[in-house]
């Protein structure tokens, strides 16, 4: 018997009935993890000495999941996928994970992902190349491939993520799954790796919306240890799940969703957008009134170099602590600084160099109004317009990306900057600290497409609800890959 | 002071000591021998550590805008100084970006110097911002003490409006009794926790010349002697006609040599990217807190002297010494409640206590000797059980054994006041004196010190010298 394709609550009912114990779904669970490992790659470290835990009337006790590896786990290797950190074991433990620990949550191992967050691609981290459950010539998306890769394989129902541009909800599309990052501030970011500090945030890769709705309410909490967090103890999400959302308004991006707008679009981006149709038909057989609104294009195309300039200015001051000499592995040389310039000149991959370059370039004294500060305007222009939107609007429904999950041997896909904006818009969540879920809508020849809903600060619930209740008007909730569910 | 207007200007970077923890960071705000003790993973720049700020950090910089006569923000929030050094492991420091709005903007100070002139010092600024780890360079190796990563310093900077070492060093000195008056920091320069830049220029017309900064000078004494140095040093280039030498640039003071050297050029200033810290949202500062902080500004010295002068008649001079060290004032003060004399108390604290502790370069707090026992020995003293003079053996003794003067205060050695006791004696000496007693009476009346001196010899010192002369005058006239 096989369980770890199943939800949490049917898990949770297994258990407390007897049909399963602790021991035998984290047994199972890393079983699986190393059959996925071998297949996917998704792994940096899988704990094979986890043990299953008590049951309780908690929901997420005795149930295994993953965490990537950019969360610090005190006593486990975590290395957020970077040689710079190949040896670190920390001495504390990210409060989102300790959240989940009184849960009674069991981690089973911590999964691979682009280096520190930076990256779309799942390619870039220091173990290799995550590769996608449903065809293992493409790509999971990134940065949290190897979470993605493991929960659209079933090695248990959820998995942590961290999601700066779309690092959460972009692999939940590629791999048919569910990825849901709630409002800036709501779950701790103690002991997550920092990548850009104003746009990082942490969330999780499901099956299901309501295991979403599950695990954020495992881990979010006001955290003495990060200003940025709020008090969210009267929040609840799962309990107040429903899919009773008639009168809700959602509303899209016209501009970016009309197929008229791009010349010479691929039949995968015809089949996409003809697809994203047929999920605002289901959205408002549910009586949800959807509307397309124009956002002044300079705006739109403005998203993807906003997201450069502010991300990469955050990223080099926050790995500044990078230097190899109170952790990680110690470079050479004859004194301090040339110790520094070989640990991080051998410890970074290419990509995150080129980022460091930006954003020291865009804060310079000489840049810092041109780039940096622009960017930051820009930033407050585009948050100002979607939250007068937010105004009128539930949230904001778009297709995720412009198709399926790319190839590995990127000479197979075409790549158009006409679809820039549709390709990164779901950076606006990051932007404004919005809540934002993907969820699989629909398959494009056999590979997964998804959709997100975004929604207005502290008003996740209301963001679930709408996903749960578009969830139940379609047929791939807790999907496995290759799987027979 | 020479020929040349000499323009100064000041950073004074001063630690708070008295928060029980550091500026972002939960690890104890204390001074240890230990290194590397009181820390936080934060304090060593782990990943994934994020800075929390300290309110009572910022209630205490808010304290000192007000003193200041700043303007205080609307809102406070941090940037992020980007640079590579082994002190500082995140790579970065916390702090805040003047002219961009820090805790204390646009302000001034009064200063009365030793001859009671004044002098205005406009305050450019105040701000809040983490001090980094402490190094200690050793012969092939350096150390590194992370207890001091973290802990919160004050940093103010004056506008170029010094005009000579004695007055810039006056500001100093007024300062850190500010810094103690308002329990904010120790701000002992011996412990390292004030350290200054000076920025000097010398004209001889109304622009200023070229900008020269002294970066990391320890003490006042430091901050004096480089003044000088430096207007020498550029005076002498001036009057050579060789003035374009004089460059804009840091130097650095060195103690053994008395001078300052070349450090780097301003061009090859480093370029620090600020930006705002984005892990600390903004903090509004309420009206009601601030007024709030405003009414809770403690009596600064110069309010204390002038109290001093007109409450209890002090002198100036006394008066000043007292309020210098606050817990000096304290004591004093302390002595006023027990109900000590003011005069009397001033003068046992300038003259004793002080000259006391300068001489064993001793803080009070350290001091065995306590108002409570100060009383003791002074009661004693005006009830004639001890002279003055026994007074102050007394005060010795208790510092020197450190026990209670009540043991050194007995009827052994104490003052002889009883008068038919006295009068025997004084009998006993007229008779073996006769010759002087005739003399005396036949108008030789100087002869009375001889009088009291053989009593005095007689007991030892220990007679009243009132009750003496008392009676000398009426077995005698």
């Amino acid at each position: 018997m096989k369980y770890m394709n199943l939800s949490i609550t049917e898990l949770h009912e297994k258990l407390k009935n007897g049909e399963v114990t602790s021991e035998e779904l984290v047994k199972e669970s890393l079983e699986l993890s190393h059959k996925v490992q071998d297949k996917c790659n998704a792994f940096v470290t899988i704990l094979d000495d986890a043990k299953g835990g008590n049951v309780t009337d908690d929901l997420l006790s005795g149930i295994p999941y993953g965490v990537k590896d950019n969360y610090s786990l005190k006593g486990v290797l975590s290395t957020g996928s970077s040689n710079t950190l190949k040896d670190y074991v920390p001495f504390f433990t990210a409060t989102a994970v300790a959240n989940l620990a009184k849960h009674g949550a069991i981690v089973v191992n911590k999964t691979a992902m682009d280096e520190f967050g930076m990256g779309g691609t799942g390619t870039t981290g220091h173990t290799g190349i995550q590769k996608n459950p449903w065809d293992v010539t493409r790509m999971c998306a990134g940065s949290s491939s190897g979470s993605a890769a493991a929960v659209a394989s079933g090695v248990y129902p959820y998995a942590l993520g961290s999601d700066t541009g779309d690092s959460i909800r972009k692999p939940a599309a590629y791999c048919g799954i569910v990825g849901y990052k709630p409002t800036y501030g709501m779950i701790s970011r103690y002991g997550l790796f920092a990548f850009a500090s104003s746009l990082d945030h942490c969330g999780v890769l499901t099956r299901s919306v309501r295991d979403a709705a599950i695990v954020v309410d495992g881990m979010k909490g006001i955290d003495k240890y990060d200003m940025t967090t709020w008090d969210s103890s009267n929040i609840h999400l799962n309990d107040n799940l429903t899919n009773d959302v008639k009168g809700k308004k959602l509303f899209y991006i016209k501009e970016l969703c009309d197929i008229e707008n791009y010349k010479d679009a691929t039949d995968e981006l015809k089949t996409h957008l003809e697809n994203f149709k047929e999920t605002i038909k289901k959205c408002e057989s549910l009586g949800i009134t959807v509307e397309g609104v124009s956002i002044d294009s300079k705006l739109l195309n403005a998203i993807p170099s906003t997201y450069v300039v502010v991300s990469c200015a955050e990223a080099t001051s926050n790995m500044s602590n990078l230097t190899g000499l109170i952790f990680g592995p110690r470079g050479e040389g004859s004194n301090y600084i040339e110790m520094m310039k070989d640990h991080r000149t051998k410890g970074f991959s290419p990509l995150i160099k080129r980022r460091f370059i930006i954003g020291s370039y865009v804060l310079q004294s000489e840049n810092q109004d041109r780039y940096f500060k622009n960017a930051q305007r820009v930033r407050r222009l585009i948050v100002d317009k979607v939250k007068e939107l937010f105004k009128e609007y539930d949230g904001l429904i778009m297709p995720v990306g412009t198709g399926v999950a790319k190839h590995l041997d990127g000479s197979k896909d075409i790549l158009k900057s006409d679809t820039a904006a549709l390709e990164d818009h779901l950076q606006i969540g990051n932007f404004g600290g919005f809540p934002s879920i993907t969820i699989p809508n629909g398959f494009i020849d056999n590979l997964p497409v998804g959709i997100n809903i975004t929604g207005n600060c502290y008003d996740d619930q209301n963001v679930l609800n709408i996903a749960y209740a578009l969830e139940g008007t379609m047929n791939y909730k807790g999907q496995i890959a290759g799987g027979d569910k | 002071m020479g020929k040349y207007n000499v323009t100064i200007g000041l950073e004074m970077h001063c630690e708070v000591s008295k928060t029980n923890s550091k500026v972002f960071s939960s690890a104890r705000n204390e001074y240890s021998d230990l290194a590397n003790s009181n820390i936080r993973p934060i304090d060593m720049g782990f990943p994934g550590t994020l800075p929390v700020l300290n309110k009572e950090c910022v209630r205490m910089s808010l304290m000192m805008s007000e003193v200041l006569h700043c303007r205080q923000p609307e809102y406070v929030y941090f940037e992020r100084k980007n640079y590579y050094y082994p002190d500082m492991p995140k790579n970065f420091q916390i702090t805040q970006n003047p002219p961009e709005d820090c805790v204390g903007m646009n302000g001034y100070l009064d200063i009365i110097r030793d001859d009671n002139t004044t002098f205005r010092v406009g305050i450019d600024n105040i701000h809040l911002e983490e001090d980094a780890a402490s190094m200690n360079h050793l012969y092939d190796t350096s150390t590194i003490d992370y207890n001091r990563a973290g802990v919160p310093l004050l940093e103010l900077v004056t506008e170029p409006c010094i005009k000579s070492a004695d007055d810039a060093v006056s500001f100093l000195e007024y300062m850190r009794t500010i810094y103690q008056y308002c329990n904010i920091s120790e701000a002992d320069t011996k412990k390292g926790q004030i350290r200054c830049d000076v920025n000097i220029s010398i004209s001889d017309n109304e622009e200023l010349g070229t900008k020269v900064e002294i970066k990391n000078v320890n003490s006042f004494g430091g901050v004096h002697d480089a003044i000088v140095y430096e207007i020498k040093r550029q005076s002498e280039l001036k009057d050579a006609g060789r003035y374009d030498e004089v460059e804009q640039e840091t130097r650095r003071w060195d103690e053994e040599s008395g001078t300052t050297i070349r450090m780097r050029s301003k061009v090859d200033a480093i370029d620090y990217k600020y930006f705002v810290e984005p892990n600390i949202p903004r903090y509004k500062v309420s009206k009601e807190w601030l007024e709030e902080i405003r009414k809770s500004i403690p009596e600064l010295p110069y309010e204390r002297k002038d109290n001093y002068i007109t409450k209890y008649g002090l002198s100036d001079y006394d008066a000043t010494i007292l309020v210098k060290d606050k817990n000096i004032s304290d004591y004093f003060e302390k002595c006023l409640e027990l109900g000590i004399d003011a005069k009397i108390a001033c003068n046992w604290v300038d003259v004793n206590i002080v000259g006391y502790l300068n001489k064993n370069e001793m803080d009070i707090i350290d001091f065995y000797l306590t108002p409570e026992m100060l009383k003791f020995i002074i009661d004693n003293m005006n009830s004639g059980t001890i002279s003055s003079k026994q007074a102050k053996e007394v005060f010795f003794k208790v510092l020197e054994e450190e026990k209670e003067p009540k043991n050194f205060i007995s009827k052994e050695n104490a003052q002889i006041s009883d008068a038919s006791e006295l009068e025997s004696i004084i009998e006993e000496i007229l008779k073996n004196n006769e010759n002087q007693v005739n003399e005396y009476k036949n108008g030789k009346t100087n002869l009375f010190d001889y009088f009291v001196g053989q009593v005095m010899k007689n007991t030892r010192g220990k007679a009243n010298p009132v009750i003496t002369k008392e009676l000398l005058h009426k077995k005698l006239d």
